[in-house]
């Protein structure tokens, strides 16, 4: 441990009141409903999707962009998921088969 | 809220938190023994998860506990790191409106996985909405917190091969990614996450791509607001 227990504590809640700002800042800008200007109405409408589209790039940065290894076992699980929701439309079932299928595939293809 | 209702929410948000149970679990787990392995165990685990609640800057911020005491380039760097909540924010402002004393707590507590759920939000007609966001936002808080509690006192004990879990995290967002296509008939704004995304990571690398691309999804969903706001302006004129 490098630090003292003082020196944690006020670490721990610089990176608290870094994320608590980062989550709070729209709401603080836009407080009450009605003053929320109409371009912002839209962005709130456009917003999710895109924001969802961009966790899923966050999520599957490290597998599919700019390495040398081919991401199999990601691109099968993926294609599993397709396939499964499309079949049953059961979010569950599509995300715990393909999580399954993954960790055998990177068990078997890492040992 | 009688203890019936709260048990009938709970039951109904329940199912469709457990990939988040399990992933927050080993991801939770994991951060754990990491910490552990630096050095740091409970109590400052538990208190770290408790008060900033943010997986991947709890990671991020190993790096700030085995280097010098530098508090503002921890805040710098959390900022950094958890900026995309700015649009978890305004994707929300309408969702977490009069949600009353509950709104502090929604607020602190919209990770990604939350914010995901909670985008998707297709409530059964006999569920109180503002009970759903509550109870699905209570469980994966809880679920983080006993995760890495659970981790800092089984670290010094454990070896498990589990690779690969951490994938139902990414199943998850994948899942409601395509099911929220599914359900939409336009998909611009999709599309436009993806491919600024992929650009912005080309162009900046893996490591900041974020904020550019946040910057480049604004633009693409501000171009057609604008073309719109022209058009119609001019049609005005057109009838004067």
């Amino acid at each position: 441990m490098l630090l003292n227990n003082t020196q944690i504590f006020i670490t721990i809640i610089a990176v608290a009141a870094g994320s608590f700002i980062t989550r709070s800042l729209s709401f603080i800008i836009f407080l009450s409903h009605e003053k929320t200007p109409k371009y912002i109405r839209y962005l709130a409408i456009m917003l999710p999707s895109a924001s969802i589209g961009l966790l899923v790039v966050y999520c599957l940065k490290d597998a599919f962009i700019l390495q040398s290894k081919l991401p199999i076992a990601e691109a099968i699980s993926i294609l599993i998921i397709i396939v499964l929701h499309l079949w049953k439309r059961n979010a569950l079932i599509s995300i715990f088969a393909s999580t399954a299928v993954y960790m055998i595939l990177k068990q078997f293809t890492t040992a | 809220m009688k203890i019936k209702e709260i048990a009938k929410i709970v039951k109904y948000a329940f199912p469709k938190t457990t990939p988040v149970l399990i992933g927050f679990f080993f991801v939770g787990v994991t951060w754990s023994i990491l910490m552990y392995v630096k050095g740091y165990s409970l109590p400052w685990t538990t208190l770290m998860s408790t008060i900033a609640y943010c997986g991947s800057m709890q990671y991020a911020s190993i790096i700030l506990f085995t280097s010098t005491f530098n508090p503002l380039y921890a805040l710098i760097l959390s900022i950094l790191i958890n900026i995309r909540h700015i649009f978890y924010g305004i994707s929300m402002l309408n969702k977490y409106n009069n949600m009353g004393k509950s709104k502090l707590f929604l607020i602190f507590s919209m990770c990604d996985e939350t914010f995901s759920l909670l985008c998707d939000a297709d409530v059964d007609e006999s569920i109180d909405k503002k009970k759903y966001y509550l109870a699905v936002s209570i469980l994966n808080y809880l679920y983080w917190i006993i995760a890495t509690t659970v981790g800092s006192l089984i670290a010094p004990f454990i070896s498990f091969n589990l690779q690969g879990i951490e994938f139902v995290l990414t199943a998850l967002i994948v899942v409601i990614f395509f099911e929220n296509w599914l359900q939409n008939r336009r998909h611009y704004s999709a599309i436009v996450g993806i491919v600024s995304s992929v650009i912005a990571i080309l162009i900046f690398g893996k490591d900041i791509f974020i904020i550019p691309a946040m910057i480049i999804i604004l633009i693409l969903i501000t171009a057609p607001y604008i073309y719109k706001i022209k058009k119609e302006g001019k049609h005005k004129n057109a009838i004067k």
